[in-house]
């Protein structure tokens, strides 16, 4: 699946980070997302629903391919 | 299970019926909203969307486009009037009765209000938001009844369009109850260095046709009034189903409330494990996880796991991010771990008997916050903890 993230929605809560660490990181200085892998492997697939279904601000997108 | 029936078309709701479609459920899904729009996120209504940096269209939480893919029977504007277990079926205030095999309660709450005949703004909808939006400018007078999270926030925001804000405040120092008076006192200095006149011990007794009236009889002037005193579970639909009812829906460590009913987000009165306590969040994080996890429990009763969340909410206000981990209110000790209050960077480690119970951080890097929030998570002594993660602090 294809992953996107709306940087100005994101608000800092990290939750995607524990989710999938593997895909998502924060930002030192104002823990905004940092999308380290926007087509992760299909292995991530639960993971990454979980990180967009937590995120409070729904920051994330995801497109299934 | 070929029948689900979600109440309420927020955060929560629709977490719950994502949950139950992306967990294989695709039998008939009901998701019944009071509010006409289609879900929308709340937290931006006391920052972005009051302070005109955003329009409400950047509100809604999932596009038409992924809404439609859920398949859901979607009914806004028409809220729930009862519930008969016995004949699990929910009726509707138009009318009509939606016969269910699985019920998600994700109702909400709603503002608590003040007595009195002037008007007073609320904020928890977005139609709230925008009729305070319309009313704040430079030199408008608003005065805000509650210096709790949302109440700060709509003060920050306020005097950033040049409001002139009074603060009003029954406790002694702000947010004491809820983060500790000396993380209280660090957010009061900032609003005051704002310039806003923070009153606290005051109580309010009415809301009067030129501002609020205090206990004491006082007159306070205004142009606009905000009451930000909390909030009520909407339950009364509630009232005779049985379900037992008690500063929300009592729900399990399962979030269970009756077999096949779940009660999730702002609603939800549950036992959470984690901490050992009964817990009601009105956290926007929290809407989210519950939903989740009420949805798999009532798909798959079988292999039905604790709801057992490290609970987490933020606050924007002025320059400062507040964010904390944890469950801190009835704590027993604070103790700053890094930084200094001053300075408004720190992190604050909170104890509850013997155990770390939550920390609250202000302008610091997030992976300082994640060792903390798993510590949580481990039920991690607070011995322990300040000695591996804050060595420095020289506590215990």
């Amino acid at each position: 699946m294809h992953v996107e993230v709306d940087e100005p929605k994101c608000v800092s809560a990290g939750l995607c980070v524990m989710s999938a660490p593997d895909v998502f990181d924060q930002r030192d200085d104002d823990g905004v997302v940092i999308l380290l892998d926007s087509d992760p492997d299909t292995a991530l697939d639960e993971e990454v629903r979980e990180a967009a279904g937590l995120c409070p601000a729904a920051a994330i997108r995801l497109v299934e391919k | 299970m070929n029948r689900i029936l979600v109440v309420g078309a927020s955060a929560a709701g629709l977490a719950a019926a994502e949950a139950l479609r992306r967990e294989g459920y695709d039998g008939e899904l009901t998701l019944v909203g009071d509010e006409p729009d289609a879900p929308y996120d709340r937290p931006p209504l006391s920052k972005q969307i009051l302070s005109g940096e955003w329009e409400p269209h950047r509100l809604p939480l999932r596009s038409p486009a992924d809404l439609d893919a859920l398949g859901l029977d979607l009914r806004l504007g028409i809220g729930a009037t009862g519930l008969d277990l016995a004949a699990r079926t929910v009726l509707l205030g138009d009318g009509s009765r939606v016969p269910y095999d699985g019920l998600v309660v994700a109702t909400g709450v709603r503002p608590r209000r003040l007595p009195g005949t002037g008007h007073a703004h609320v904020l928890r909808t977005l139609d709230d938001a925008l009729a305070l939006r319309d009313r704040l400018g430079p030199g408008r007078r608003l005065v805000i009844v509650g210096a709790g999270f949302l109440g700060a926030e709509a003060a920050a925001v306020a005097r950033g369009l040049g409001c002139e804000v009074t603060l009003l405040e029954p406790a002694p120092v702000p947010l004491a109850h809820a983060v500790g008076e000396e993380v209280g006192r660090v957010l009061s200095g900032a609003h005051r260095e704002h310039g806003v006149t923070l009153r606290t011990g005051v109580t309010v007794g009415e809301v009067t046709d030129g501002g609020v009236r205090l206990a004491d009889g006082e007159l306070v002037g205004a142009d606009e009034v905000l009451v930000a005193i909390g909030s009520v579970p909407n339950t009364e639909w509630l009232a005779d189903s049985g379900l037992t009812v008690d500063n929300g829906l009592v729900c399990d460590e399962y979030s269970a409330a009756a077999p096949g009913v779940y009660g999730a987000g702002d609603v939800a009165h549950w036992h959470n494990p984690l901490f050992g306590a009964r817990m009601r969040i009105e956290h926007r994080t929290n809407a989210a996880e519950q939903g989740m996890a009420a949805a798999r429990n009532l798909l798959r009763p079988e292999a039905r796991k604790p709801f057992a969340p490290v609970p987490y909410f933020w606050s924007d206000q002025y320059d400062m991010k507040v964010q904390a981990f944890g469950y801190l209110r009835g704590h027993d000790e604070v103790t700053v771990v890094e930084g200094d209050l001053d300075e408004r960077r720190f992190m604050v480690a909170y104890r509850t008997g013997d155990r770390l119970s939550g920390v609250l951080v202000v302008g610091l890097p997030p992976r300082a916050i994640r060792p903390w929030r798993a510590a949580i998570a481990a039920r991690t002594p607070w011995a322990e903890a300040v000695r591996t993660l804050a060595p420095a602090a020289g506590v215990v």
